[in-house]
């Protein structure tokens, strides 16, 4: 049917079924139109928009094989209380199909404070594993083989100690650094605008990031050095279009701070990682997932001239919508999860994280855990979702979705290039200004009405209090001193004054200056996390936020 | 209620502050006066904050499970800044079982995930003095 004809005869279609919905009312508040046809992608053109998986623009995948070589990693975000009990987890998990880890850390961790520390009190252990210095480390990747299992690491502020921590555990091994895979967040500017566990300020905090991109595309070459994170800023509140914006607009920031350290993009690019949300929305989410990928293999090519193909491969991991799991009907969160994953596995993801039920309420326990990973490996076997690449490619509204969703990103994005990149908008308050005004307005619809979740605003119940949730008791923090103390008596102490000393000048010198290999000789004498980034606050001093509502 | 002011606080570590700004804007939409202090704030912050701004309601806000620890000692704080008569409220990932501990602590209530916001403006109404 020529468009012309196609026209006439939706508009015929249209008006009928309109006259029809007078008497049946559509559901409100709805976005898409009720219908998409070929109108709704006029100039589509399938070599420009899509191309094949493993080719530009990578639209459809990033592989040529996708799912149908492997899986994506079910990886397990997982890590509470000590190294000891983190380290049973994590073997609980290997043994039953996860197929790579995901290490959460406490917050004194995650803010480079040792568990001793004033500001650690009662935070140890509560979120994630406490770490303190290599001791721990090496329990908690204890009979785990560093040259098999790949590692992610949820740290950013101080994630060049962690990475030294889990090069010098792997040295002990014998597992030389350039067989080591896995990824470190290392993503300061969405700590700034959306998640708060920054430390530095901004440009001692770049040029960690750019030292462990140089450190690594020469000693731990499989190493993902960074994880760009748009899962943070969808839980603060972003909407899909805002998530990936805001995201590459960070990414892009990355990458012009490398460029201008004097790296090669084709040298770094490609072991540039993303990180996304799962949300509710099932076709938005893939539509999502597609625009991302054609964003940035475009702004790779084009705004950086990138040569190899990996450069422009936006590849990415995903964890299911923490924000979306309701503390009401638990159970309920199961299906979620399902439905979350359907999406991320239909966008194609590289790994994938899902939530347990119990996460509105309280850390998961193994058998919730147990459930939200079997829930993976279902619709890995089960669901034929993953039979074929890009199932929903040519689906005229996932198509137009795409578009629209491309489109509103590459709008805030030519927005943050105005206000002088994101570093600038971040400073400015725009980035945060937009999530909080996205997050207010998606709590006023869910409170009057206009968006329904289930057991919260409709069909809601009374029931009872949630039973054998995980509780981490106030020991681990006494647990954690002691075995610091005991740290602090075996090591040589003099040993530990020299490296830091080494470091502190280190960082007093300028960019050009790679601070990793500092930081790993403190990790080797057993200094402490606290220690070294102790050295690093007194250099670079701490950042301070301005909030504004 | 443009009288009442409210410093909405997040004690702690965690830098989930959704919650916490979600919460101050609809209160400053109710007509409340709200101060919002930011994130990883130590108890003492919180309670000279409360006392310089002389302020009537205090409300935390906590997701990283630390809540037993320090919504009760900014309590402590609070009383022993001659803050006897301030309004504390508290709110985030805080299991059932934490809640009567939390009350007696002095934390008048509790409101966890799924709490409609004009729940928290009633119960500030209610129980301002």
């Amino acid at each position: 049917m020529a468009n012309d004809t196609l026209k006439t005869e939706f508009k015929r279609y249209m008006d009928e079924a309109d006259a029809k919905c007078a008497k049946f009312p559509e559901r409100p508040n709805l976005e898409p139109n009720r219908l998409y046809t070929p109108l709704d992608i006029e100039g589509f053109d399938y070599e420009k928009d899509l191309g094949f998986p493993g080719e530009f623009p990578f639209t459809r995948g990033v592989q040529p094989t996708m799912y149908r070589g492997r899986f994506w990693t079910m990886r397990m975000y997982a890590g509470f209380s000590t190294a000891e009990e983190s380290n049973k987890r994590y073997r609980y998990l290997l043994a039953n199909g996860g197929s790579g880890l995901s290490c959460a850390f406490d917050l004194p961790t995650q803010i480079g404070y040792d568990s001793t520390d004033p500001m650690a009190e009662g935070e140890v252990g509560k979120v994630g594993v406490a770490i303190d210095s290599l001791a721990d480390m090496e329990i908690l990747f204890n009979q785990i083989d560093l040259s098999k299992v790949s590692t992610s690491m949820t740290i950013n502020a101080p994630a060049s100690v962690l990475l030294c921590m889990y090069i010098a555990v792997a040295e002990k091994q014998g597992v030389p650094a350039a067989k080591l895979r896995g990824t470190i967040q290392n993503d300061i500017l969405k700590e700034y605008s959306a998640r708060g566990t920054y430390i530095f300020p901004p440009k001692p905090s770049m040029r960690l990031i750019t030292n462990i991109f140089e450190y690594c595309s020469k000693n731990v070459p499989l190493w993902n050095t960074i994880s760009i994170s748009g899962y943070h800023i969808r839980e603060a509140g972003s909407t899909a279009a805002q998530e990936i914006a805001f995201t590459i607009a960070d990414g892009i920031a990355y990458v012009e701070a490398a460029l201008k350290a004097g790296m090669d993009i084709d040298a770094f690019a490609g072991r540039l990682s993303f990180f996304w949300n799962a949300h509710n929305n099932v076709l938005e989410e893939v539509a999502k997932y597609r625009a991302s990928r054609r964003i940035w293999a475009r702004i790779m090519k084009d705004r950086f001239h990138a040569k190899k193909a990996k450069s422009m491969m936006l590849r990415f991991h995903t964890q299911t919508a923490g924000s979306m799991l309701t503390a009401q009907q638990p159970n309920n969160n199961i299906v979620r999860v399902a439905l979350q994953v359907a999406a991320a596995v239909m966008g194609g993801t590289q790994s994938l994280h899902t939530n347990s039920k119990d996460e509105a309420l309280a850390l998961p326990t193994t058998e919730s855990v147990t459930i939200a990973l079997r829930t993976q490996q279902i619709v890995a076997y089960e669901s034929g979702l993953a039979d074929t690449i890009d199932p929903l490619g040519g689906s005229y509204y996932v198509e137009a979705l795409t578009n629209k969703i491309e489109k509103e990103a590459m709008d805030y994005i030519k927005k943050i290039d105005d206000l002088g990149g994101a570093p600038e908008a971040i400073a400015k308050g725009y980035i945060q200004k937009e999530i909080q005004d996205s997050a207010y307005k998606w709590q006023m619809d869910v409170e009057q009405g206009k968006r329904i979740i289930v057991g919260v605003n409709k069909f809601t119940q009374e029931e009872e209090p949630p039973k054998n949730l995980l509780r981490v008791d106030g020991s681990v923090g006494k647990l954690q001193a002691k075995k610091i103390a005991d740290v602090k008596a075996k090591r040589d102490n003099a040993k530990v004054k020299a490296t830091l000393a080494a470091l502190e000048d280190a960082c007093h010198k300028d960019e050009k200056t790679n601070l990793i290999p500092f930081i790993l000789e403190a990790v080797r004498a057993y200094a402490t996390e606290g220690e070294i980034c102790g050295v690093m606050r007194k250099v670079f001093g701490e950042f301070k936020a301005h909030t504004a509502l | 209620m443009a009288n009442v002011k409210v410093l909405v606080a997040k004690p702690g570590l965690d830098g989930h502050d959704r919650g916490a700004k979600v919460v101050a804007r609809a209160l400053r939409d109710a007509g409340f006066e709200v101060i919002y202090t930011g994130i990883r704030l130590t108890p003492e912050q919180i309670a000279e904050a409360a006392l310089q701004d002389d302020v009537n309601v205090v409300a935390l806000s906590l997701l990283s499970g630390a809540h037993n620890t320090l919504f009760p000692k900014v309590v402590e704080l609070l009383k022993a800044k001659g803050m006897k008569n301030v309004l504390v409220i508290g709110g985030g990932v805080i299991p059932e079982a934490d809640i009567p501990g939390l009350k007696a602590a002095g934390i008048k209530e509790v409101f966890t995930p799924g709490t409609p916001t004009t729940k928290v403006v009633e119960f500030i109404k209610a129980n301002v003095k």
